[in-house]
This record gives C-alpha cells, structure tokens and sequence, in this order.
C-alpha cells in the first residue's frame, strides 16, 4: 500500500481541521473499550494525515484500526472543530480498498456482496425467497437439530436464530408504486425502500406506507431505486456507492417527490450525504442537492404532520436505543421519543447511554465480532436495568443486535425488540379494531 | 529505537500488551492538543500501578532514556510531546478512585482517573471538586495536578493547587516518596506537594493523589449581561467584586467572539454589543438569589445593554451555551486554532484587551478573547492555518507582544495551560534570569541526568522581550 493513495483519497483540509482536543474520545465505543489513543477518532486522524504526509507507511496495524472503526460517528456531534470523521474514514478505507489484496475467499464474499447482491434488486429478492424455503421448509428446524450450525461462528450463530422470516415478495409486489393518502393530501412523498430492508424487513415497509397515507401522504415507491450504498461506502467501495446514487437520485427525480422517506437510520444518512459522495460531479451536484434536502426519517414526517389517527392505549414501559446514523448522521433525536410519548398509557423510560452504539455498525458485528460483543454486552446490561417491556430501535441492523443481545443477555420472556414503525403500526391497527368495536357494543345494547 | 534489552525488560516489566513501539502507536503518541507540535518516540509503555512505574523509571535511568508522562493528553502547552524520543509513560491504565473519606472529605485517586469522573463521583455522595478545566470530560487527574489546571470557578474556588493534599510519586531514581496527607495542616519541611503540582513532569511521576473536597453548593444560577463598550463590563467586574460578592462564574466574551457565537449557533445574541458578561453563583437559595439580584442591579448601573437572568433550568443551559460554544465557534473558522492564556490582575482586564486588539490589528491577523474575568485569566484566540508560514510567523510575534504587555500590566504568560514547549522561551520574561535559574536547580536536585520530560519548562534560549509600544506607533 502507498501513502500516496491516501494523500489522493483523504480530504486534507479536513485532516487539518482535527485540533487534537481530544473531546472525541469520550464518546468513542473503541476508546472506551481499548483507552488506546489509537482505537480513537483523534488517533485515527492523527493516523490518516500521519500516512497522508508520507511519515507513516500504511501498514496492517494502520488498517486495523481503521477497520476497529464501527464507523458509528459518535465523535461528530462532540466535536467542537465540526470534523467529518465519518466522510474521513470513508476515505481512508476506499484508499486501503484500493490496493488491498484480501485473501480469495473475503474477495469472493466482496464481490458477491457488492457488486452481484446488494445493488441488484431482483437477486436480493430470489435470495429472500431461498431464506424463506430454509426458514419454512423445515430445513432451518433439522439443520438446528442436526448441530450443523454450530459450524458457525457464535456471532453468525445468534443472527441466524434472530432472522426475521424473509419475506418472497417486494413492496412494491404487495402495495403498488403509488398509494393514495387517507383522507386530504397533505404531501407527496417518495419511500425509499432500502436493500436487505425490502427482504428482512418487508412488514416495516409495508407498515410504513400505510402510517404515511394515514398521515395524509400520498406514497410513491419508485421501482428503478436501489441499494442506498452506505454498506460499499463504509467499506471503501465508494465508487460502487456512487453508481447506486445516481440511480436513486434520477428514480426519485422522476417520481417528482416532495419528501424522500427512509426508515433505517443507516440508509437516511447516507442518502442525506449524496452531495459529499458525488462532490467532485459537477453533472449531479445539482440533483444530488435536490435529493440530498429531501431526505427525511419517517419520525421526522410523522412527528411534524398534525391531525393523524389517535393511537391505542399500551399499557407498557417502553425504551429506546437510537440508530447512531439517525442521530449523528442525519441528526434526528427528539422525533422517535416524541412519537413513542404520545402513545396513550405507555411508559417511556429513557436507556441510559441510548446514545452509544449497540455494536450491529452495518456488517461491523459479523467482521469484528470480539470487539461488537463487548460493546453489546455492556449495552444489555443498561437495557436490562431499564425494565422495560418494548426496547424501540430505528434501524434494521440496530434492531437484529438487540433481538440477539435480548436472547444472549436471557431476556427473551420479558422483552422484544421491536422497529419504531412496527410498534405505530401496532398500535394503530388496535385502533382499527377499536374503532369497530362501539358499533359492536352498540349491536350488543340493542 | 529503543536498546533490544531496554526493550525486553519494560516488556517483561508491564507485559508485550503494554509496550509498544509499532509505527502506528508512536504516531499516535506523539502529539497532544497544542497545534504544530509533534514527535515521535522510541516506545509507549502502559503501567498498570506504582511498582510497574518504579521499575521502568529505573530501567529508564539505568539506559539514560527520556520519559514522557502522560494522561490524556488534552494539554495546550505541548507538555507531553516527546521531543526528546524516549518513552511515553502512559498513566490511563491506572484509573481507579480509591477511596471517598467522608470523615475527612478527601477523595485518593489514580492519576489515570478522568476528572469529570471525579466530578460525577464526589456529587453523587453531595460532595464537591471545583476545579473544572475546559478539557475536564477529557483530561485526567494527573494531568491537571501536573499543570495545575485552573477552570471557571477558579475566581471562588481556586485550581488544582487549592485541592491537592498529598501525593504518591516515582522519583527519576527509582524512589517513591509521599508527601502530605489527609491533612489541612502539615508544615513538616518544605511543600513538596505545592511543588509536584504544576510541575510538569519534570521532577517526578505522580501515581497517587489525595484531593480535597468541599459541600456541594445547594444551588447554582446564572445570568449574561451584554455592554456597549469594554470599559463598562469591566467596570461591572470591579464593582461586583468591590460589593463583596465573589461569584462562582465570571466570564468575559469580546465582540469578535460573540459574533461568531451567535454566526455558530444563532441564540440572538446581541452582535453590536462590545462584550458580554456570563455569571453565575452557587450557594444555598437565599443567598444565591440576593447575589443574583444584586448583581444584576450592578450590570443596570454599568449601562448593560440587556441583563438576563435564567429562571429555569433550561435558561440556564441555553445562558451556558453561549459560553461553552466560544471555543467550537472559534475553532471552525479556520483550520488552526491556538488557544492562549495571558493572565493579568483582574482590574487591568480592561487595558488587556485592548492590547490585545490592537496588536491582532498592527500583525493582520485573527484574535478574539474570551475568558475567565473574575481572575483575569484571558484565552486570546487565533484563527489561522498551521500550513501558511507567513501568517504563522505574523501570529507567533503578535503573541510575543500579547505575553509582554500581560507582563507590563503586572500580569504572566500562562493562567492555566502551562510552560511546556510553548511557553518555554518566554518563561524569563516572568521570572527574570534569577528565578529561571533557581527552578533549574530544583530541576537538577530531582533529576540531574534531566531524565523526566527534556525540553520542557526551560529553553535552550530564551527570547529577546519584545517592546511593548512597538505596536501602537
């Protein structure tokens, strides 16, 4: 590797904004756990200029720490000098992509991922639909009962229990590319309906929708979007990422939207971070900012949209764990609690640290698993003192670490891990119901 | 490089997981906060208690090899770059607090222990620890002993200094010694402990310290003033002192900084005023709310623009805000941001910052000022950029001038950050060439082979003084 694909990739003036206060390391989940001056935003910059200024060769322990990184951006709110670290160590791993040589089986799994499964709808959907056969095929009960998954690491053992059943079928499949709103119109809005998300997480979407045309959006499902790009862009593919952007850019500019909505914290922050990815394309500088000021988290429209649906009482104490993208990416903190304080007769009991990071990081606990297991563990013992009954995430990765850290920390019997959307929609359905049932009650009294 | 049975020996000292001496790690200690300092050193060791510090001090001494002590590194004065090479004994791995003395209000902590911990820890029992520096949820105990570091409360409550009762520290022979106690009174020989805090690590490495605590103050409120010119802020801190109120804060904003506050954070801050005023005290209610109003009487009589005083806790914090954003506003104007910290007697506040003015107009470059008014601790700020030597050079003289007319006006050339590499040629401007040479016989009675952090405290040359009227011809 050469400093001088560092020096091309790194923004140097951003590099040089670091003062070296320090503030960072407080907030950092690395630092908290190594209190190594490496394992921190400060230390990683000092690393980056260090090899962008030819003093320090980039060598396996320069690249270790840039993949201890969870990439959570913690650091960025806390920084007095306003560093955009999480564009930083972007940048730095694209400059270790580039000249890195992975061994044939990582390469193979890269190149899968990257390049033949994520940007590629279809296949991602054929892929859910192979899931779905093992999960329902009773494969997934004799594989379990026959200890082949033991073959698995531990971490990739707990995701594998906690996988939602994938779903055959995409939303557009199941609710058309456009749904009238309920009621007046009040907005025209673009759903961006994310990769794995549309697989894993079907329900989510699906629940979505239906909360935004309750809240008198009319929802638009753009069929040319793909992949968001944030998975190649924190792994230093970030001219696959671009690609992927263009692509959703010219999808929603079509579809002529007023508001762009996302419901992973993950996804949102990368799409609002267009403009850094295509900076240096002055052909989509201007869509990108088009795009890039659209972009919204489904708390943020329905948090500001007034007169929707009352909700269902739930009787429940009710925490939550913030996405670290949907905070310090796309900077969204009061909108989620907001909305779960207005369900009727539920407790919300704030997670101590529910700013820290859980440890999921995109793909981060399935690469450093060691590392994301002590992260999760420490998040799970705040979880548990919370006695909550709902534990709320914003976020699909973030929502399979605490259905696994449930599972590993025994709290299965007491708790579930549930998406923001999921619980709204939940509630609002009991609503539904109730809004029958006076009728019912009045068929009664006769 | 360190000797391969140097090497060895610290390693079978603090275990191979603890000394390192991979290119990656020496980067990474090779700087602190001070902008444009840097150096790389042979070895990072990390020992985990005080027989751990004894024998690589020893193996060092042996070896003639420099040591480097550090915490956090978040020091503003280039007091833990290794200049020298040498080790960089890190001390954050030593970071318990090891015992809250109700009895005696004391608390004995690592030196590793973070400050705000500290905070958290004593508060949590109703007890208190004032000193409060900028860097507090950052830097460690240690470090603030080492520097003495100062904070916001520093006008009623003291520094580091007021709080430190005894000490545990590895002499650069090897030796431990303990100095002080549990104990307000203690007059046997000379101060020890008042001599190891601010010392910079240069004449021992301390591994144990014994605080002292107070009560925590039932109540705190604050209040911002705004004025239309200097003299009548300034005037304000004068008179609030002379009506015998010490409040716990009081902090000074200049124009330059205000505008970039309110640029920064847009909490209507008033741009045309030429200074504000953030005060706060803390005591029990009833006193709290008399200082309160009378000082907010005292800033109506000085002509304030707008007095505001926060009723609630969120006012409060919104007051604060405006404070605690000064140096994150400053710091994103330009990429280099250098933080200094001439101190003058606080009725010459005044003639200070229009000093300052007016040399940041004769060098064309970027100063504003905020700080701590009560004890006249100013943080002069410049905004520039490390890469334009030109400008570089223009800062740097223009900060000579600042130093000498601190100096002139009765006051030092560092409150609070400390002499480390920054302030080392200046430091016979303060103390004339008797009292440098006195601290470095001090120096030479610890450490005669200069094994504890070289390059520090004492320059190789000092500077010529600059004359102060130079910049207003």
């Amino acid at each position: 590797m050469h400093s001088a694909d560092w020096k091309a990739a790194l923004d140097y003036e951003e590099l040089s904004n670091c003062m070296r206060c320090g503030f960072c390391q407080p907030a950092c989940p690395t630092f908290r756990e190594t209190g190594y001056e490496a394992a921190s935003p400060r230390g990683r910059i000092a690393l980056m200029k260090a090899v962008a200024d030819g003093i320090l060769e980039p060598d396996q322990d320069v690249v270790d720490q840039m993949s201890l990184c969870l990439g959570c951006r913690a650091c960025e709110p806390v920084c007095p000098a306003g560093v955009k670290y999480g564009k930083l160590i972007e940048q730095a791993r694209e400059a270790i992509e580039r000249e890195c040589v992975h061994s044939w089986p990582v390469r193979l799994l890269r190149w899968l991922a990257f390049r033949q499964l994520l940007p590629r709808q279809d296949r991602l959907y054929l892929a859910g639909r192979l899931l779905r056969f093992y999960q329902r095929s009773g494969l997934q009960r004799l594989a379990r009962r026959l200890g082949l998954l033991r073959l698995l690491p531990e971490q990739m053992r707990t995701m594998e229990a906690v996988l939602p059943e994938a779903a055959g079928k995409g939303l557009t499949e199941a609710v058309g590319t456009v749904v009238p709103a309920k009621g007046e119109k009040k907005l025209r809005v673009g759903m961006f309906r994310g990769c794995i998300m549309d697989v894993l997480f079907h329900e989510t979407n699906v629940n979505t929708v239906t909360l935004l045309a309750d809240a008198g959006c009319e929802v638009v499902i753009p069929p040319g979007q793909a992949c968001c790009g944030a998975l190649h862009a924190h792994s230093g593919e970030r001219e696959q990422a671009r690609q992927l952007a263009r692509q959703n850019i010219a999808a929603f500019k079509q579809a002529d939207v007023e508001l762009i909505v996302s419901n992973a914290g993950g996804c949102g922050a990368m799409l609002q971070e267009y403009h850094h990815l295509l900076e240096h394309d002055p052909a989509w500088e201007a869509d990108a900012d088009w795009f890039v000021r659209r972009v919204r988290d489904i708390s943020e429209v329905l948090a500001g949209l007034t007169g929707t649906p009352p909700l269902q009482p739930l009787p429940k104490r009710i925490t939550y764990q913030s996405s670290c993208h949907l905070r310090n990416g796309m900077k969204v903190t009061k909108e989620p609690v907001k909305l779960l304080q207005s369900i009727p007769e539920a407790t919300f009991v704030p997670l101590f640290e529910a700013d820290r990071c859980c440890g999921s990081a995109g793909i981060y606990n399935l690469v450093q698993p060691d590392m994301a297991g002590r992260i999760l563990d420490e998040k799970m013992g705040h979880v548990a003192a919370t006695r909550a009954d709902i534990l709320v995430t914003s976020n699909p990765g973030c929502l399979l670490q605490m259905k696994a850290g449930i599972e590993q920390a025994g709290l299965g019997d007491r708790m579930e891990a549930v998406h923001l959307v999921d619980l709204l929609a939940r509630v609002r359905r009991d609503a539904e119901t109730e809004g029958e049932r006076p009728s019912l009650d009045a068929v009664t009294q006769i | 490089m360190l000797p391969q049975h140097v090497r060895d020996r610290l390693r079978a000292i603090v275990g191979e997981a603890h000394c390192l001496d991979r290119p990656e790690a020496l980067v990474a200690y090779s700087y602190d906060a001070t902008p444009m300092h840097q150096a790389l050193p042979d070895a990072v060791v990390m020992p985990k208690d005080t027989a751990e510090v004894q024998q690589v001090i020893k193996t060092a001494a042996e070896a003639g090899i420099p040591v480097v002590t550090r915490g956090a590194g978040s020091n503003l004065c280039a007091g833990t770059v290794p200049v020298g090479g040498g080790i960089v004994l890190v001390l954050n791995r030593m970071n318990r607090i090891l015992e809250i003395d109700e009895q005696n209000l004391t608390i004995t902590v690592q030196p590793g222990v973070r400050t705000a911990d500290i905070h958290q820890a004593v508060e949590a029992r109703g007890l208190f620890y004032p000193p409060d520096p900028g860097s507090m949820v950052v830097s460690t105990i240690g470090g603030n002993i080492a520097l003495n570091s100062g904070g916001l409360r520093g006008l009623k409550y003291g520094t580091t200094k007021d709080y430190v009762l005894g000490l545990e520290a590895v002499l650069p022979n090897g030796e431990v010694i303990r100095t002080g106690g549990k104990l307000m009174k203690d007059v046997a020989g000379y101060d020890l402990t008042k001599l190891l805090v601010g010392s910079e690590g240069t004449l021992a490495v301390i591994t144990e310290a014994i605080l002292k605590l107070i009560p925590k103050p039932a109540v705190q409120r604050v209040m911002l003033a705004t004025f239309a010119n200097l003299t009548e802020a300034a005037r304000t801190v004068s008179d609030i002192i002379a009506s015998r109120i010490i409040p716990a804060t009081l902090e000074f904003m200049d124009q330059g900084t205000l505008r970039v506050v309110e640029d920064f954070k847009r909490i209507g801050l008033p741009t045309d005023a030429a200074a504000m005023l953030l005060i706060g005290q803390d005591g029990d209610p009833e006193t709290v709310d008399r200082d309160v109003e009378r000082i907010a009487a005292i800033c109506r009589q000085n002509r304030a623009v707008q007095v505001k005083v926060a009723t609630n806790a969120e006012e409060a914090d919104e007051v604060m805000t405006a404070r605690r954003s000064a140096l994150a506003a400053l710091s994103r104007l330009r990429p280099t941001t250098i933080l200094e910290d001439a101190t003058v007697p606080r009725a010459a506040i005044t003639p200070m910052v229009e000093a300052i003015q007016r040399i940041a107009a004769a060098y064309n470059v970027q100063i504003c000022t905020f700080g701590h008014a009560g004890d006249g601790n100013l943080h002069p700020t410049c905004m520039t950029d490390a890469r334009n030597p030109d400008e570089i050079e223009r800062v740097e003289r223009a900060f000579e001038e600042i130093f000498a007319a601190a100096i002139e006006l009765g006051g030092t050339i560092t409150g609070e950050h400390g002499v480390g590499i920054v302030k080392a040629p200046y430091l016979e401007w303060k103390l004339g060439a008797a009292g440098v040479e006195v601290m470095k016989a001090i120096k030479r009675a610890f450490d005669p082979n200069n094994l504890l952090n070289p390059g520090k405290m004492f320059a190789r040359e000092s500077r010529n003084r600059v004359v102060v009227n130079h910049a207003q011809r």
